[in-house]
């Protein structure tokens, strides 16, 4: 009977504070606003630009032959998607300025008396630059560019005379396919992850700040001499915190699946479930911000500087785990993002289920309970 | 001018100092952060594992899988008799790519006709899938010519081959993705830290009221903002040179072209973050929604729309046009062409023109807000 009542009073205290906190969020209209619509627009926007697809790059072209021969191997190179014929110069040096000032990511250097070496059958110099201040695109181009050249040279061979008479040599032809994600799309890789990164952010900010700012306003002392209990006014605080962060889950979640068309193989419920532990590892961890930080200021350093950015760099996110040092790999087994976005793109991309999946949500689930209990700790002897 | 300014200046280090814990992550955290990711990031997407499927078990399929194998672009780590366990290996990251030679491949190629061979990659990460199918299909090819050059010989023909194809990758002909992500991480750093430390100055003022006093001194609104910005532009300056220590000493990142071109830029990009972060204090009343805006303005955009990592040529136009938002984008091309192409100020006097215009932009509306306000 007694239990009972108090159980009673508890959940009734923790409906008031969820009732002003409501209050207070609706009050603040921009707040809303930001809450709401910056997460829709950063993965639309976002969404879009993280793409590492490396398609129509700019060229520069230097034809001191201007031959039916050279024209054809230029051919070769903006019939293949990955150049596009920017810029037509005249001396071979007048490319520089070109490549050095990021205007095109390769030149093509044609010398003059290509065609009359091609149909005398001598070989040829043709020289290519690549700008390789942006490592990762000038690797892919180099691949194509060998490749393209490697096949003309082969479709000269196969037309002298000789090799008409007495049958030319086969062919071998690569053929890629690719799986999970056939146009090899980078979008369907990063959307999900951009949405996970979205939601971190701004769940860990609306927890984390919004406890500091009463700290620093003295209107969580003033609670202290009130008889709420630290967990109901804790529960209080974050159910509102969960709502927000569950309408803006599924906000983002839909924009994935259905502004970008993110093949969604996986079951969905057991997304929006993961999600939904994942968003309790980052409340748990704003909250942690908010007990260790003196003002608003600090808790964004820490924010931004602890979190943000290790998870953002260190996470999977854009740079492959699998190329990190040993000692970062080990770090990274502490970053909940991790998890998640392996989660999400097995979930979306590869159809994978819970058997697949269980080491992850385990791991996120353990990192919820550890960062949530520390956090409860703190957070009473910040009261008491 | 200067009498006026020295006490808000005064005021604004004092309270930076009274709080040494955000000093200090201010200065020390920007440097940590350069080692972590000088290490840790990386692209380069050498060694990776590949699996052979080789239905032809002939000595020409096998001369042809020897060029996968001797290259350090792939790790040959499985050889499988079936499609089902080059699933399971993608399924469990244990292979990325796998290159499928068919049964009647030595049939084929000693009869001349055209064989295709299938390259089946993991495209679940599609950059390291593109960068894999790149480079097998390169090996392929390169393979396939020498095959012609080859029959030439035989059938007793002269043999040559038609190019000699001489790639020159210039600036950092190893492709190590430090050299490209280290010059901009400094971009990145100093637009983060810039917006973020203003953004707060002037709402905290406002939340705390005292943003009224200030309005009722004597100080001018351009004085209140140049207060506010100085002793903030001299941390990221400190910031900027320590990030330069750094990459030079640990990294072997030179800079190439004049040190006062790179720090003339490093102003104006210092100069345009502030000026971002005051604009978005001056249109926000709580701390709170100034570091969202602040973060979704800054962080995400110089992250991912600036050509910091994803190249702004392969994004839709719109995005394009969309990315000249992010001033960092035209920072990284300076910082990237001093540093390490060591151009001078004749190749980005365009980047320097709009940089400027930016921050006397972004200064000049958060100026002009300032003064309604005190009006």
């Amino acid at each position: 009977m007694h239990e009972g009542s108090t159980m009673k009073r508890s959940l009734q205290i923790i409906r008031e504070i969820i009732r002003k906190e409501f209050y207070q969020i609706r009050q603040d209209r921009r707040m809303m606003m930001v809450s709401i619509m910056a997460p829709i627009l950063q993965v639309i926007f976002l969404g879009y630009a993280a793409t590492t697809d490396i398609k129509y790059s700019n060229m520069v072209v230097c034809d001191n032959d201007k031959s039916v021969e050279s024209r054809a191997l230029i051919q070769r190179f903006t019939n293949s998607h990955y150049f596009i014929l920017r810029y037509d110069v005249n001396l071979p040096d007048d490319v520089d300025a070109y490549i050095d000032g990021a205007k095109a990511s390769v030149a093509l250097i044609i010398p003059s008396g290509f065609g009359e070496k091609i149909l005398q059958r001598r070989t040829t110099p043709v020289q290519m630059v690549f700008d390789g201040a942006d490592a990762n695109t000038a690797s892919i181009l180099l691949g194509y560019a060998t490749q393209i050249v490697a096949a003309y040279s082969q479709s000269v061979l196969l037309d002298t005379p000789l090799m008409m008479q007495k049958g030319k040599p086969a062919r071998i032809l690569p053929e890629p396919r690719v799986w999970y994600n056939p146009d090899l799309k980078s979008q369907d890789f990063m959307v999900p992850g951009v949405v996970a990164l979205v939601l971190m952010i701004i769940t860990m900010t609306l927890t984390s700040l919004g406890i500091v700012k009463e700290k620093e306003i003295g209107t969580l002392e003033q609670l202290l001499v009130t008889p709420i209990r630290p967990f109901e006014l804790l529960i209080g605080k974050l159910v509102p915190f969960v709502i927000i962060g569950a309408i803006d889950m599924s906000i983002v979640l839909a924009i994935a699946r259905y502004w970008f068309e993110v093949p969604l193989l996986g079951s969905l419920p057991l997304l929006f479930g993961l999600s939904g532990l994942f968003i309790l590892t980052t409340l748990g961890l704003g909250l942690f911000i908010s007990t260790i930080a003196k003002s608003q200021q600090q808790a964004m350093l820490i924010a931004q500087f602890f979190f943000f950015m290790p998870f953002m760099f260190l996470s999977g996110f854009a740079f492959p785990i699998a190329n990190m040092p040993k000692i970062i790999q080990a770090f990274t087994f502490v970053i909940p993002l991790r998890y998640f976005l392996e989660i999400v793109r097995g979930i979306f991309l590869k159809g994978a289920g819970l058997h697949e999946l269980w080491p992850q949500a385990t791991a996120l689930a353990g990192i919820g309970i550890v960062i949530f209990s520390l956090s409860v700790l703190r957070f009473r002897k910040t009261l008491e | 001018m200067y009498r006026l300014l020295r006490p808000i200046i005064i005021k604004e280090f004092r309270q930076i100092r009274r709080d040494p814990t955000s000093l200090g992550m201010l200065l020390v955290l920007p440097t940590a952060l350069i080692i972590f990711v000088g290490y840790a990031l990386n692209f380069d997407v050498k060694h990776v594992p590949l699996v052979i499927f080789d239905q032809s078990k002939t000595a020409e399929s096998r001369e042809l899988l020897e060029k996968f194998k001797r290259t350090d672009l792939f790790d040959y780590k499985f050889d499988v008799q079936g499609y089902e366990e080059i699933e399971q290996l993608f399924l469990h990251r244990q292979a990325t790519i796998a290159v499928v030679v068919p049964k009647a491949y030595a049939d084929d190629v000693l009869a001349g006709r055209d064989v295709r061979i299938q390259l089946l990659v993991d495209g679940s990460d599609g950059n390291t899938g593109g960068q894999a199918v790149a480079n097998a299909s390169r090996i392929t090819a390169e393979y396939s010519t020498r095959l012609a050059v080859d029959a030439i010989a035989r059938m007793g023909g002269r043999s040559y081959i038609p190019i000699d194809f001489q790639p020159r990758v210039w600036y950092n002909p190893d492709l190590l993705s430090r050299q490209f992500l280290v010059p901009g991480l400094i971009g990145f750093i100093l637009v983060l830290t810039a917006v973020i430390s203003t953004s707060m100055t002037v709402v905290r003022e406002k939340e705390r009221g005292t943003m009224e006093q200030i309005m009722v001194s004597p100080l001018r609104p351009i004085q209140v903002i140049m207060g506010k910005t100085l002793p903030y532009l001299l941390i990221s300056l400190l910031g900027a040179t320590a990030i330069l220590i750094l990459g030079y000493v640990l990294f072997d990142i030179h800079v190439r072209g004049s040190l006062i071109v790179l720090y003339g830029g490093i102003l104006l990009i210092v100069l345009g973050a502030l000026g971002q972060g005051l604009l978005v204090s001056t249109v926000t009343d709580s701390q709170q929604v100034a570091f969202l805006i602040s973060v979704f303005s800054s962080l995400l955009p110089s992250f991912l729309l600036s050509g910091f990592i994803f190249p702004v040529s392969s994004m839709p136009l719109v995005l394009q046009l969309l990315s000249n938002l992010a001033v960092n984008k035209f920072f990284l091309v300076v910082v990237r062409g001093v540093m390490l192409k060591g151009v001078g100020i004749d190749v980005v006097w365009p980047q320097f023109v709009y940089m400027g215009i930016f921050a006397a932009l972004m200064l000049g509306i958060s100026t002009r807000r300032m003064q309604k306000r005190a009006a």
